[in-house]
């Protein structure tokens, strides 16, 4: 069996007990890369070199002694907003097409002291702004299940890359769905961490208040497997927050759902739900029901303002956020300037893409004098409100389920464990997860 | 007639905005400009210097013309604005104290630029700001200082605005909640007594960079080392009116930052800066006239340089019918005046929005009250305990703690010698002339208290005269070596033993007949030169206090 077909906790199985070794792993992976890269287009930068260089540093050192970390040896592609020391972060942005980070973000840090191997960066909506990874300044990434549809995104590339094999898992990062949407577009596991949960320190910002690392791979143990590498308080990050980190694969344990009461909100199932995905989600509901479940109907009233409060806080953020990209410092200038401003204002029009650009001046908009009650300071109100929505619902049940692509499953903050849980019980009594495209 | 020359005064002062600005765009291009923006940069700075004197001469003429039509109107009115100026003054300073111990060293001046910098300074892409715990402390200390309300609740804003010396495009500040509100200081007025100056906000923020416009190099630079250094910025009522009363204000809040030990008070190096808000009114109107601020100022001598300037300046405008716009002008200190920097037209939206990035910080009442109970005394206070406790002339109290450091001198050799007064005269005296030459901070004085106590002990035995110790100070100052070993070297022991004295005593007698005889008649005073004869032969080592004893003996 090729090495790429297996799971991130099989291959970790066979690499501990020293049945292959990194240098072999990261050939298979170059080798499944080499063949489907070229339609999947899911990376920016291969970091093909490193890899090998690496492996090879492990293989000897563990030929010596075996004392070995988790992730030793684990092949992962990284979403390309997420800073690596040495290996350019271009957010698939014109901006910073030629930005190598001097640090590493703390996920990084981490994953490294696992001695985890990087295959690459995966391509992204730019500034991780969209939905379908259309808004690269590098083309699109293919979805494996189909080549000419989207992945989603705006973790696109990773959620691709997990979906052709030519990873064993990723990381992407989720502001409004960004990880779960492409997940669920390619087939794959996606959680979006509970705000805190994981550090966003060396993770480029969009919407600082929103944004989330978390993994994407190929199954439910997988994800609760580098959830744990990467969750955990940073110090250098003051919104991370300072709890104890669960045993997530020991969550996975109980096969069952007894005891759990999952929440289906009424809203969910309005005008405008397709038949078929209606459907689904009801037989899935009916599968967790099997599992020993409790099905209650909840309400979640202020689902409607949700989007809207999200559009104006998201572009608000993004707007400052990015301000940075100016010419200056680092990153893209643009030629032949008159003047400070010239510099500014051309560096930012030849640098950004449209929907970058959108986001920026909205977000500009809803800050500036005389708008600032009526948007913003409005839209925080809101989400205050629809915070509410959730506290109530969850004194009620443990999970909530929906019909909406980014978020079929919701926990309770800092559960991420009844989630996976959860998830893992019904991933085990469908299989759907045994299903692999056929790259074509 | 009046409204015309407003008008004209106006008129002029938005052209010689749109230079000045000019030049400040075309001096920021820098990175890529060549000899081509060199060259249209030295265009401007003529047609600025043109406009000006062009200006200059008109002004003088509409302000002749004022004085001919009507005198008493001029005189009056300038009158009744010079005694009703405001200033609102703003002054800044800049925490002391890194980021972190391992960190770079982002507050010693004049490293080489962008030596001491780091992801977070840098606004790298992904990099994130923390709260630095001790700039909290610091401002919760200052706050307190200053008689200020300490907010339990403190969020951080995002200013956003562009400039080359900003990395992250926008300054992490405080915007609606300072961490600091409503205090006062009193400080000294010209009449010798006091006068209140009421704080209304102290709110903590990141400091910028620095843009280095060099001539002759092509292009500015940016240097980035002291940005995300945490400032104190303190804003007062407009409770000053005069320029005399703004320096006293900053020297009595230098003095207490000092004091505290949170700024070093260097303005040259830029941790304590000042930007004072001017503006004039006529005296019995209550609403303040527009404000200025003033820009550039980095010494207390250009502080009331530029505020007595700008009072003359706006004064004229005014008596000559004009308005005053509101705008921010730079100090400049070659001309010796303030020129318009920006006028508020130009002044930015900052879109103030609370920080996502920065968690809202909540101060604990008690952590508060610690910091209360342990405050130092500051220099008011003890002014007045040196003189109560010390018994010290006023004078005296007032020098010794004008700085913590010569306070706490004072204090240590009072300690181990207990003559306050002896101990104030040598401080003020030897000691700090010495310190005053050499220009030495006296917390690093080459003579300690510990010596300086030795002299004085050497004097208070009768080891050595009072003469001598004055005499070998300088090089008890310079040589390192402790006051005994430099008597012991120089043989200046005073000379007490009654043999070796009787020999010189017999001596001087002989050598000067006329005076002894006068004594004999009766004139006393003629001792004091005869003590006078015999400490000369001695060499200045003789005991005076026995010399006198043993000639009243001889002389019978």
């Amino acid at each position: 069996m090729s090495l790429h077909k297996l799971t991130l906790c099989e291959l970790q199985k066979q690499f501990q007990a020293g049945e292959v070794t990194a240098t072999e792993i990261v050939r298979a992976y170059f080798l499944r890369i080499g063949y489907v890269e070229p339609k999947v287009k899911a990376f920016v930068t291969h970091a093909k070199e490193s890899a090998f260089m690496e492996a090879e540093v492990l293989d000897r050192k563990l030929k010596g002694w075996r004392k070995t970390k988790p992730l030793t040896g684990m092949p992962l592609a990284i979403k390309d907003n997420i800073c690596t020391d040495g290996v350019s972060t271009t957010c698939s942005s014109r901006m910073l097409q030629s930005f190598v980070p001097p640090y590493d973000a703390t996920v990084i840090a981490k994953l490294r002291a696992q001695e985890y191997i990087l295959l690459g960066k995966t391509n992204l909506d730019e500034f991780a702004m969209g939905s379908s990874t259309e808004n690269s300044a590098f083309g699109p990434s293919r979805n494996p299940w189909n080549l000419h549809c989207v992945p989603g995104g705006s973790s696109g590339g990773s959620a691709a890359a997990v979906a052709a094999e030519e990873c064993v898992a990723a990381l992407g990062s989720d502001t409004g769905g960004s990880i779960r949407q492409p997940a669920a577009f390619c087939g794959v596991v996606g959680l979006k961490p509970t705000y805190g949960r994981v550090s966003r320190y060396g993770l480029v910002a969009f919407a600082s208040s929103l944004d989330q690392i978390g993994p994407i791979a190929r199954n439910v143990s997988d994800a609760a497997f580098l959830l744990q590498a990467i969750a955990g308080h940073d110090p250098m990050d003051s919104t991370s927050v300072d709890r104890p980190v669960p045993d997530y694969m020991k969550a996975l344990q109980k096969r069952d759902l007894k005891t759990v009461k999952v929440g289906v909100p009424v809203e969910f199932f309005a005008e405008g739900l397709d038949p078929d995905v209606e459907q689904s989600v009801r037989a899935a509901i009916g599968e967790l029901k099997q599992l020993g479940a409790e099905i209650k109907e909840i309400r979640l009233p202020r689902t409607d303002a949700a989007v809207a409060v999200y559009y104006v806080i998201a572009t608000a953020e993004a707007s400052s956020n990015l301000a940075r990209f100016d010419g200056v410092k680092f990153g893209f200038r643009a030629k032949e300037t008159k003047d400070l401003l010239d510099l500014y204002m051309k560096t930012r029009q030849e640098g950004f893409g449209p929907e970058v650009k959108r986001r920026i001046m909205l977000g500009t908009y809803v800050l500036s004098a005389g708008y600032y009650d009526a948007y913003y300071g409005k839209a925080q109100a809101v989400r205050t409100l629809v915070c509410q929505d959730f506290d109530a619902a969850f004194k009620e049940v443990d999970l909530i389920v929906t019909p909406a692509t980014p978020t079929p499953l919701i926990g309770r903050a800092f559960e991420e464990e009844t989630i996976l849980r959860a998830a893992h019980a019904y991933e085990q009594s469908t299989k759907w997860h045994l299903k692999k495209p056929t790259i074509r | 007639m009046a409204d015309e020359r407003g008008a004209s005064a106006a008129v002029f002062l938005a052209f010689l905005s749109g230079a000045a600005m000019g030049a400040v765009a075309a001096l920021l291009l820098a990175p890529q400009a060549g000899s081509e923006s060199r060259d249209r940069l030295r265009g401007y700075a003529r047609r600025a210097e043109h406009d000006l004197r062009d200006l200059a001469g008109r002004a003088g003429e509409v302000f002749e013309d004022v004085v001919d039509q009507g005198k008493e109107f001029v005189e009056t009115k300038q009158s009744v604005l010079r005694e009703a100026f405001d200033a609102g003054r703003e002054a800044m300073r800049r925490e002391r104290g890194r980021t972190s111990d391992e960190g770079p060293d982002r507050t010693t001046f004049g490293l080489s630029a962008n030596s001491q910098t780091c992801p977070v300074c840098l606004g790298l892409p992904g990099s994130l700001p923390v709260i630095n715990r001790t700039a909290v402390e610091m401002a919760v200390r200052a706050g307190l200082a200053l008689n200020c309300t300490i907010a339990a609740n403190n969020r951080f804003a995002r200013k956003n605005y562009f400039y080359p010396d900003l990395p992250k495009g926008y300054q992490i500040s405080q915007y609606e909640s300072p961490i600091c509100e409503h205090g006062w200081i009193e400080v000294c007025d010209s009449s010798g007594g006091t006068t209140r100056i009421r704080i209304r906000r102290a709110h903590l923020e990141e400091d910028a960079g620095k843009n280095i416009h060099e001539t002759g190099t092509s292009g500015s630079r940016v240097d980035l080392n002291r940005a995300g250094t945490p400032l104190l910025e303190i804003v007062t009522e407009p409770d000053m009116h005069s320029a005399d009363e703004v320096v006293a204000y900053l020297k009595g809040l230098r003095e207490i930052l000092m004091y505290l030990d949170v700024c070093d008070g260097n303005m040259e190096e830029g941790s304590f800066r000042c930007e004072p808000n001017l503006s004039l009114r006529p005296s019995g109107q209550k609403e303040f006239g527009t404000k200025v601020e003033l820009k550039n100022i980095n010494s207390f001598k250009y502080v009331k340089d530029a505020v007595e300037y700008e009072i003359k300046r706006q004064t004229k405008v005014l008596t000559e019918g004009g308005k005053i716009r509101q705008e921010t002008r730079l100090w400049n200190i070659e001309r010796g005046e303030t020129a318009v920097m920006r006028s508020k037209e130009e002044a930015h939206d900052y879109r103030y929005f609370p920080d996502p990035d920065l968690v809202p910080l909540k101060l604990d009442e008690e952590w508060i009250e610690g910091f209360r109970a342990c405050q130092p005394e500051l220099p008011a206070v003890r002014t007045r305990r040196f003189v109560s406790d010390y018994g010290l002339p006023d004078y005296d109290a007032t020098i010794l703690t004008a700085s913590k450091g010569m306070a706490d001198y004072f204090e240590a050799c009072a300690e181990r010698f207990p003559q306050p007064k002896v101990v104030s005269n040598w401080v003020m005296g030897e000691l700090m002339r010495e310190l005053n030459n050499s220009g030495t901070d006296i917390a690093v004085s080459p003579v300690t208290p510990e010596r300086l106590v030795s002299l004085l002990q050497l004097v208070d035995r009768g080891v050595i005269s009072l003469k001598v110790a004055r005499e070998i100070f300088p090089e008890l100052y310079s040589g390192g070596k402790v006051p005994e070993q430099i008597v012991d070297e120089k043989g200046l022991t005073q000379v007490s033993d009654e043999g070796a004295l009787d020999q010189i005593i017999t001596e001087v007698l002989n050598k000067n007949p006329a005076q002894v005889a006068q004594f004999k008649e009766g004139k006393q005073q003629v001792l004091g030169f005869l003590v006078g004869q015999v400490m000369k032969t001695s060499g200045g080592k003789a005991n005076p206090g026995k010399v006198n004893e043993l000639l009243r003996k001889k002389l019978g």
